[in-house]
């Protein structure tokens, strides 16, 4: 009987084996299910774009959210089921390495076709994999009502007298410590929102506010050209944080001039210090175009649209007074090639919808919000949030020049995590700056080499 | 009949052990297998010999530090659960008023999920905490004392119940006997109230020991292994290093069977020894 057992149980096992190999690329029906990446808008996808695609074409439309740093987690259980993604996103060339074998080519396309400068589609293998769909930019979002406030205060300390001739981050600080002297006087709570470092809402600090030293340092690298500075740091083994003094200077300010002291920002998320921005409890927040509908949406917003402008970060780099915001992307859009034909071919179907027909396009500026790189759209045809025009405004200064996301360069997820730790270790008190900038450099220096570099 | 039992007992034994192989051993041989692997999903892996198991203890530290914190924790809260709970029993087995209404007041905390108890809790730790300026991602311990008091407060009621049935079940003759040849409160609690609730105390200790072990929601929600992974247990650690890392899950498949093994192992040993100490008594 033991024999017949273990007959049984043998037989099992070898025929297991083929249903968790056979799983993959089988999805019977066309639908297109698209992992997207920003949680801000995932309502309008639901609400608006879904039943707009289906009403036009007949093909229905999933669209899953994920985010907060869980968008490779939820991509590598979603991507093994026998209904994989059809659309998913990368988050730049380190995410095609990972992602490589899954991206369908898209040089035939329509959809890539539609790219103003192709050179912004990324390719390996010479085909390309992956296409951009919105351009994005961040610095310091401002309230001007509350600066112009506090310019018009008899007592203040400096002698510019608009938020816009802030230049310099001596400036920048001279201001701010002035601001939180007068606080009670300005009815705020603290001139920046909380600086939040709750579990996956560090990426404001650990990603988009160390892009500005992560730059400086490869485009010094690349012989002081910034267009190299991205692939000269995507290449690079090692990073050194020369300019960690100054990712210092802008990080203290935050943190001292700050909502909440010290010892509570390891409970806040982005969303919190966004509503305290909508609420006029602080005069400036961190954040990209991305975030207007957070501060437009929240209920109590008291923030006129006009009023919402764009500072860079000025943290003291050399010659700042020539640079603008961060502009750039890191949303790539690719096909699943493992999903079934059919699926993939409806896919192109939606992105062509989407970017190129009038009901699209219509969804696209207004509902989504994307400033998209795309010919299709004119230029009467780009968002009217007041970040997302802030963002053209500032790409169209002459006087100054943005600074390219470089951030699509770090080695790994887990560096950014790293990273994260040892910034909220140091705001606890429990880490000295040395030790913080220590842990960028060594945890770099392991990623990249893992990464293969 | 036993000749029909044995001609028939694959037969019956059948569906049982279909779902046994498809829910634990299938999956739990692929883990084994792939835990020797390098793959991004399952489908596609290819053999890479031990490097997975070097990898787990060399890259960084986290794995080694997850298993002291794990075990720093399972130690405290196995102790302070079943003291409390065998307490709460004791108490409640009393003949006075009310105490069906506090045995299911006591139970309640139960029947919430560990996701939904690692918010509450995380709310009011952080709420007191803020009186001082700070929060639960200022230190550690403030993580590891809030996990304490989360497991105690949905676990104590659970093994109270345990008990109170098990001490509901000691022969009234025994303990009158006792209290008629003049035994004290201790000696009577030490000769005989505990010597036979021993079989409970196995379960107890068994259910408290692998639970704190493979504790995963309440510390997802709680801290999620903040501040600088100080309080990552081993089941977090594995998670993230499965989901969070590109080409680390091998690694975190054989962390998976390292932390398997450690388990067993752990639970066999106490199971054990306890079985022992009943066969003692």
């Amino acid at each position: 009987m033991k024999k017949t057992m273990s007959i049984i149980i043998a037989a099992l096992l070898v025929l297991s084996m083929p249903a968790f190999a056979g799983g993959a690329g089988e999805a019977a029906s066309g639908e297109v299910y698209f992992l997207n990446f920003k949680p801000e808008i995932a309502e309008v996808y639901t609400n608006e774009v879904a039943p707009a695609f289906e009403e036009a074409t007949g093909i229905p439309l999933k669209v899953v959210t994920a985010a907060s740093n869980q968008y490779e987690a939820t991509l590598r259980s979603e991507i093994s089921k026998s209904e994989p993604p059809t659309i998913f996103q990368i988050n730049g060339p380190v995410g095609l390495q990972n992602w490589k074998d899954y991206a369908a080519p898209l040089d035939d396309t329509a959809f890539y076709g539609m790219l103003s400068d192709p050179s912004m589609a990324l390719s390996d293998g010479g085909q390309v994999l992956a296409v951009p769909y919105t351009v994005e930019g961040y610095g310091i979002i401002y309230n001007d009502a509350i600066m112009r406030a506090y310019f018009a205060l008899p007592d203040k300390a400096v002698s510019i007298s608009s938020a816009e001739e802030i230049t310099d981050f001596a400036t920048l600080k001279a201001v701010v410590e002035d601001m939180t002297a007068h606080k009670d006087e300005l009815g705020i709570q603290g001139v920046f929102a909380s600086t939040s470092m709750a579990p996956g809402s560090d990426w404001r600090w650990q990603t988009h506010l160390f892009n500005v030293p992560l730059w400086a340092e490869f485009r010094d690298k690349a012989g002081g050209d910034s267009s190299q500075a991205l692939a000269t740091a995507f290449a690079a083994k090692t990073f050194d944080f020369t300019y960690n003094e100054n990712f210092r200077n802008l990080w203290d300010l935050y943190l001292n001039n700050s909502v909440s002291p010290k010892g509570l920002v390891g409970g806040k998320n982005d969303a919190d210090s966004m509503a305290e921005f909508a609420l006029g409890q602080c005069a400036m927040v961190q954040n990209g175009n991305w975030g207007a509908s957070q501060i437009l949406g929240v209920p109590g917003n008291t923030v006129a649209d006009s009023d919402i402008k764009f500072l860079p970060l000025y943290m003291g780099l050399d010659g700042e007074e020539g640079l603008g915001i961060c502009v750039g992307t890191e949303n790539y859009l690719c096909i699943n090639k493992q999903a079934s034909p059919e699926a993939q071919a409806n896919a192109l179907v939606f992105l062509e919808w989407l970017f190129s027909s009038d009901e699209g396009k219509d969804l696209v500026t207004n509902s989504l919000g994307f400033i998209t790189p795309f010919n299709t759209f004119a230029e009467d045809e780009q968002p009217t949030d007041p970040l997302a025009r802030q963002v053209t405004k500032w790409m169209a200064k002459g006087d100054v020049k943005s600074i390219p996301w470089t951030f699509a360069g770090i080695p790994s997820e887990q560096w950014k995590a790293d990273f994260g730790a040892a910034l909220l270790e140091y705001i606890n008190g429990r880490m000295s700056w040395e030790d913080t900038a220590q842990v960028a450099v060594d945890a770099w220096a392991r990623e990249a080499e893992l990464a293969g570099r | 009949m036993e000749k029909s039992i044995r001609k028939w007992f694959a037969l019956f034994a059948l569906p049982g052990m279909i779902c046994f192989s498809v829910a634990f051993l299938i999956p739990f041989v692929w883990a084994f297998i792939l835990s020797f692997c390098s793959f991004t999903t399952i489908t596609n892996a290819s053999f890479v010999g031990i490097e997975n198991y070097i990898r787990a203890f060399t890259v960084d530290n986290y794995f080694t530090q997850a298993f002291w914190f794990t075990l720093a924790f399972t130690i405290v809260s196995v102790v302070l659960i079943n003291i409390i709970a065998f307490t709460f029993a004791l108490l409640l087995t009393k003949d006075v008023p009310g105490t069906n209404a506090f045995r299911t007041i006591i139970f309640m905390p139960n029947l919430i999920g560990g996701i939904v108890l690692g918010w509450i809790w995380n709310v009011i730790i952080n709420g007191v905490l803020a009186q001082f300026g700070l929060n639960i991602m200022s230190d550690s311990k403030f993580g590891f004392w809030g996990l304490v008091v989360l497991m105690l407060w949905q676990n104590a009621g659970y093994m109270m119940v345990i008990y109170i049935a098990a001490i509901q079940n000691i022969p009234q003759d025994e303990l009158e006997a006792a209290s008629i040849d003049g035994a004290s409160w201790w000696t009577t609690l030490t000769r005989i109230i505990i010597p036979s609730v021993m079989p409970s105390i196995t379960i107890c200790l068994f259910l408290t020991l692998t639970n704190g072990f493979k504790l995963y929601d309440q510390n997802l929600a709680l801290t999620a292994g903040q501040p600088n992974h100080g309080t990552e247990m081993l089941a977090m650690n594995i998670f993230n290093t499965f989901y969070s890392r590109v080409g680390f899950e091998g690694v975190g498949q054989a962390k998976a069977v390292i932390f398997t093994i450690i388990v067993a192992a752990i639970a066999l040993l106490q199971l054990f020894f306890t079985r022992k100490k009943e066969e003692a008594l």
